[in-house]
């Protein structure tokens, strides 16, 4: 990576051009078999790039509608100028749409905060609290004048975002417990953590979606319903707190037993030992894993488009069932699976930039 | 309860006995098993109530029912005729169908693309990664869905059928193969690649034991892989060596005859080998670096082959980083075949589904295929644990 | 410790209440009226019976929705719709996910014995055919063997199509797509030969979902009955009543002429059959359990069942009556003595 970056901000000319020649001779062409590589890959890259590009700029139609697409060999990106409201924010009423915008934000910087432990307060977690809460009537409405917008509404990026979010903010907690149950010295919460754990990581997220889907209203008695976004919803927590569970373990198996038998030789609680002594070293070990489960569940949300609700995907394919744009289907799938890449690569990259931090603050 | 109302009654001994740590444990036991308990019990008792109050049909009777649906692919005979218990084990074949083909595939592209990451050519690794970030940062589904609609869409009928090779056809229905015409030299064939691989292995043992005791090499992986090719061969010359293809052809609507690959199926094994090799890649990839260089210079000074380096020295250690994290991989990509569900390929999820809404079911349906997955789960973590522990032993 | 045993105790005692007023409140009128609402669950997308066209659902399942709303609430808007897809639609009722499903759903013995269903009515007498595009030069179904079929699952067509190739001797290949848009997507985008639903859902999907409806040809064999009609969960009578009644009440105004024009009109009529369908005689609201201008809402607000085949099926798809005629007029639609 580092080669790549410093060989990218190296300016050409005088002996800079030399040494540049040099990296190209000790990077690429240095033996025989190497150059063939070399000349393997530069054809490979030159092929698909210049298919990508020729489709999504040289070949492509920029216009807004789709009358300038006809005779067009590459992308007709009309589609997503006519679509792109309805992918993103679904069936959500058009006027209120700026609730929806607001509710992305907020998200993503719930994120963002959450994961940088300068952060890390009890404030955070009433933040937490109040602002899911505000999350919630931004959406829904029905206070201080806002239109009641109906939970099926909800749609697109904002739903996929939603899901996610409180997803890993209520599988957190519960994660914890998991965790700390499963490493516990009582044998029956032990087991009944371990069962847990282990039957969510089992089985597909599909078939906890169907569950919570099709399954789960007829574990309540009659009368008593439960919205289909909120039973989605607690399958994708479980499923997820499964996964962090295990990850939390991990963390907390990484601390010296000495740290444990210190704690226990100055007489601490068990609640002492693991708040003030093991959970704060633990935890910080967790972010960048922590880190890499929110990207896999927020890919995961997908998955709800089998179960009928309307997140980015299922707007995307809904807007590509329309018959008019039914030749459109790659434009549709390249601009959400470009949105999905940006936001898991810039993630993954924030995740990476959090472990340095974390090895620096260790070292010193 | 009871220990509540001798707390008001008597309060320091017991408030003493309450500090006591086993004491504690055990109370914190019964109340998290009086919770479950009581939560299991709620949730039951409702469902059971629900489907009384509303004549659900409970039971697994329906297994035994004719399932009267057409299922497009099997790899046991099943007509409408069949029962629903019979359609399910379809479904279960076909997911572990698609699995297995999967995980081969996924290895071996995996693997290359690992070896790539290591290489000395910026390029080379350039492309690893490029490949890496893409496909890893996109989810499975929308992959699925896009080569789904790629498949559907850029291949012609089949009345208009690309025929790249002589017997060979590509259309939106699949891809059709020639595959030899039914025989029962073929079974023989089969039994002695079978009794090919089993000499292999013996003889790897023999090998493996001679060098220790000797410190003789014999270079049993190209005699084995000899073996492994010769003895089916020559079954197939000894016994007339026949030829007959049975090539698909166009009658009516779709081809018949030959090996078709459906789209479903062809779409599922696509995105699940391409979304996990980058997983793989990236395992691959740090159990190569995991091995110090030093192992390297040392095994080659020492005078070893760079090939008998690779494989006695690199490999086995490298093996141990790579096997657990390995092993999750797998069962990821068992699970998400489950997907096949939202591209119309009948896995067991799919064929659940279906069983689910023809008999009203739904919980026991729900209950049989999510055991299911749990088994399969088990049975590759416990395959995965035995395996891991034989390579832990090389160590010694 | 007195925390824990108290909370403990509190959630045990929450969770045996809300077991008894589980079993109290069981009726599903109750819980509608309490709602103030009709939760309907219909086909996600299916033009002429089901179809949110700029958000507003439409089309003559939804018109039965609209009708249980206006005869228990007086407002046909008084009622909320839940897509589902065939899979999703008989766990959504039975979980009481949705009071009433009206999705183009046909009327057998096993959904309405071991699903535990009630069927509340026939809103349109249909059967299965196929589709198949035009330059494959197919006349007959029964030219059909060896085709790729596309078919939705957990449907009665799937049962029927296996059914049908079995007796003919025929094979298929059962493309199986959950969803009616995505199937008929696949269809269209050359995945199969053939499309088999309901007759009126291939109409359905070749005038709306097809970019050139000419290219696709309607085989002439029905190869099936497929009563299509409203349905509830077993365990209320009464509400089994309302649905039931409300849909007729659309046919019988259909045979007293009434329309949403002329109803108010109608109010002053000397016929005392229909004084007693408006209300004008009182008697049949209180039989019901409703408002004794049940019958006149449902008129005044949703129409009769002529009227809103003829907005939805006969403007959108081009079917004519046929089967779904009044029996007077050589069809099977019959309204049942309202007094």
């Amino acid at each position: 990576m580092t080669t790549l970056i410093e060989s990218q901000a190296r300016p050409t000319g005088g002996t800079a051009s030399n040494r540049s020649l040099r990296w190209m001779r000790d990077n690429l062409f240095s033996s025989p078999v190497n150059t063939a590589i070399t000349l393997v890959c530069g054809y490979l890259i030159w092929q698909v790039l210049s298919t990508i590009l020729s489709w999504t700029v040289f070949d492509a139609s920029f216009a807004a509608t789709k009358d300038a697409c006809e005779n067009i060999s590459g992308a007709c990106w009309a589609y997503v100028h006519q679509n792109a409201r309805f992918i993103l924010f679904g069936t959500f009423p058009e006027d209120e749409q700026w609730r929806s915008v607001l509710a992305i934000a907020m998200l993503i910087s719930g994120v963002l905060i959450s994961t940088n432990r300068r952060f890390w307060s009890v404030g955070l977690l009433v933040g937490w609290l109040v602002g899911l809460v505000v999350l919630y009537f931004v959406l829904a409405g029905g206070v201080l004048g806002l239109e009641r917008v109906d939970t099926a509404h909800w749609g697109g990026l904002t739903l996929t975002l939603l899901l996610a979010v409180v997803g890993i903010g209520f599988a957190a907690p519960l994660a914890l417990m998991l965790a700390l149950g499963r490493r516990s010295e009582m044998p029956f919460v032990k087991v009944i953590c371990v069962v847990v754990i282990e039957v969510f990581r089992g089985v597909p997220l599909i078939s906890v979606l169907i569950m919570a889907s099709v399954m789960f209203p007829l574990f309540l008695p009659e009368g008593v319903t439960v919205n289909k976004l909120l039973r989605a919803q607690v399958g994708i927590i479980f499923f997820q707190a499964a996964y962090l569970a295990e990850v939390f373990r991990g963390g907390m198996q990484a601390i010296p037993s000495g740290q444990y038998e210190a704690a226990d030789s100055l007489g601490l609680s068990y609640w002492q030992k693991m708040g003030k002594i093991i959970l704060p070293q633990a935890l910080r070990l967790v972010i960048p894993p922590t880190m890499s489960t929110f990207i896999s569940l927020l890919k995961d949300t997908s998955l709800v488009v089998i179960i009928g609700l309307f997140d980015l995907l299922a707007t995307t394919k809904s807007a590509i069932n329309d018959p008019a744009w039914r030749q459109q289907f790659l434009e549709g799938y390249v601009f959400i699976a470009l949105i999905f890449f940006i936001m898991c690569f810039f993630l993954s990259r924030y995740s990476l930039k959090l472990d340095r931090d974390l090895k620096q603050g260790m070292s010193h | 309860m009871t220990q509540n109302q001798t707390n008001q009654a008597a309060a320091n001994p017991v408030m003493t006995l309450l500090y006591d740590k086993t004491v504690r444990s055990i109370i914190y036991q019964i109340l998290v098993f009086g919770g479950v308990f009581l939560m299991g019990w709620y949730l039951v008792n409702n469902t059971l109530t629900n489907l009384e109050q509303q004549d659900i049909a409970t039971g697994f009777g329906f297994l035994e029912k004719e399932a009267a649906f057409g299922i497009s692919e099997s790899l046991i005979q099943y007509t409408p005729e069949s029962s629903y218990g019979r359609a399910l084990v379809v479904g279960v074949l076909n997911t572990l169908k698609v699995s297995i083909t999967g995980i081969i595939l996924a290895t071996i592209l995996g693997t290359f693309i690992g070896i790539g990451l290591v290489s000395k050519n910026w390029l080379l690794r350039f492309l690893g990664k490029t490949y890496i970030e893409t496909f890893r940062n996109i989810p499975l589904l929308l992959q699925l869905f896009f080569w789904y609609s790629v498949v559907t869409n850029a291949f012609p009928s089949p009345r208009n059928a690309l025929n790249p090779i002589d017997g060979v056809f590509l259309t939106n229905r699949g891809l059709y193969l020639p595959v030899p015409a039914e025989n029962p030299v073929w079974t023989a064939v089969l039994i002695a690649l079978v009794a090919g691989i089993a000499g292999f292995f013996l003889l790897r043992k023999w090998a493996l034991k001679r060098l220790e005791a000797t410190g003789e090499v014999f270079p049993y992986l190209s005699v084995g892989l000899g073996v492994i090719v010769a003895v089916p061969l020559l079954t197939w010359l000894v016994s007339g060596a026949p030829t007959e293809l049975n090539t698909p052809e166009l009658t009516g609507f779709n081809f018949s005859g030959g090996l078709n690959m459906s789209p479903e199926f062809f779409t599922l094994l696509l995105g699940l080998t391409v979304y996990t090799a980058t997983y793989i890649a990236e395992i691959v990839r740090s159990g190569i670096q995991s091995v110090p260089k030093g192992q390297n210079e040392a095994a080659t000074s020492l005078g070893l082959k760079p090939s008998w380096v690779m494989r006695l020295i690199i490999l086995p250690q490298a093996l141990r980083v790579i096997i657990p994290p390995m092993t999750n991989q797998y069962l990821n990509l068992t699970k998400n075949s489950s997907l096949a569900v939202a591209i119309g390929y009948p896995d067991l999820v799919s064929i659940s589904n279906t069983t689910m809404n023809q008999t009203g079911q739904a919980v026991e349906a729900v209950v049989i295929f999510m055991s299911i997955y749990l088994s399969i789960s088990l049975l590759i973590s416990l395959f995965m644990n035995w395996y891991n522990k034989r390579m832990a032993l090389v160590e010694r | 410790m007195f925390k824990t045993l108290t909370s403990t105790a509190a959630a045990t005692a929450l969770s045996l209440t809300m077991v008894a007023t589980g079993a109290q409140a069981g009726e599903t009128v109750d819980s509608v009226r309490d709602k103030g609402y009709v939760q309907c669950g219909v086909n996600t997308a299916l033009a002429g019976f089901s179809a949110a066209t700029g958000g507003e659902w439409e089309g003559l399942d939804v018109d039965v929705c609209r009708a249980v709303a206006a005869a228990m609430f007086g407002d046909a808007d008084a009622v909320r719709f839940t897509p589902l897809t065939a899979a999703q639609r008989f766990t959504a009722l039975q979980s009481g996910e949705v009071d009433v499903l009206s999705r183009n759903t046909t009327w057998t013995t096993t959904r309405d014995t071991s699903l535990g269903l009630n069927f509340a009515g026939i809103n349109y007498y249909d059967g299965q055919g196929f589709m198949v595009r035009k330059d494959l030069g197919v006349t007959s179904a029964k030219q059909l063997s060896g085709a790729a079929i596309c078919v939705e699952p957990g449907t009665t067509t799937e049962l029927n199509l296996a059914d049908y190739f079995r007796a003919n001797n025929m094979d298929f290949e059962p493309v199986v797509i959950e969803n009616t848009t995505e199937v008929t997507a696949a269809f269209f985008s050359g995945r199969c030969d053939v499309y088999t639903t309901d007759a009126s859902g291939l109409a359905s999907a070749r005038n709306v979902s097809a970019e050139n409806p000419e290219d696709y040809v309607i085989l002439p064999e029905i190869i099936s009955k497929e009563p299509l009609g409203p349905v509830v969960r077993h365990g209320d009578d009464e509400w089994l009543d309302i649905v039931k009644w409300s849909h007729i009440a659309m046919i019988q105004a259909e045979e007293f002429g009434i329309t949403s024009d002329n109803v108010d009109d109608m109010m002053d009529t000397d016929n005392p059959g229909i004084k007693r369908f408006l209300g004008v005689t009182p008697g049949m609201g209180e039989a019901l359990g409703l408002d004794e201008k049940w019958a006149y809402n449902i008129v005044k607000q949703v129409g009769n069942y002529g009227e809103s085949y003829q907005r939805n099926v006969t403007e959108k798809l081009g079917l004519e009556r046929g089967l779904n005629a009044l029996w007077t007029d050589g069809g099977l639609m019959y309204a049942f003595p309202i007094r």
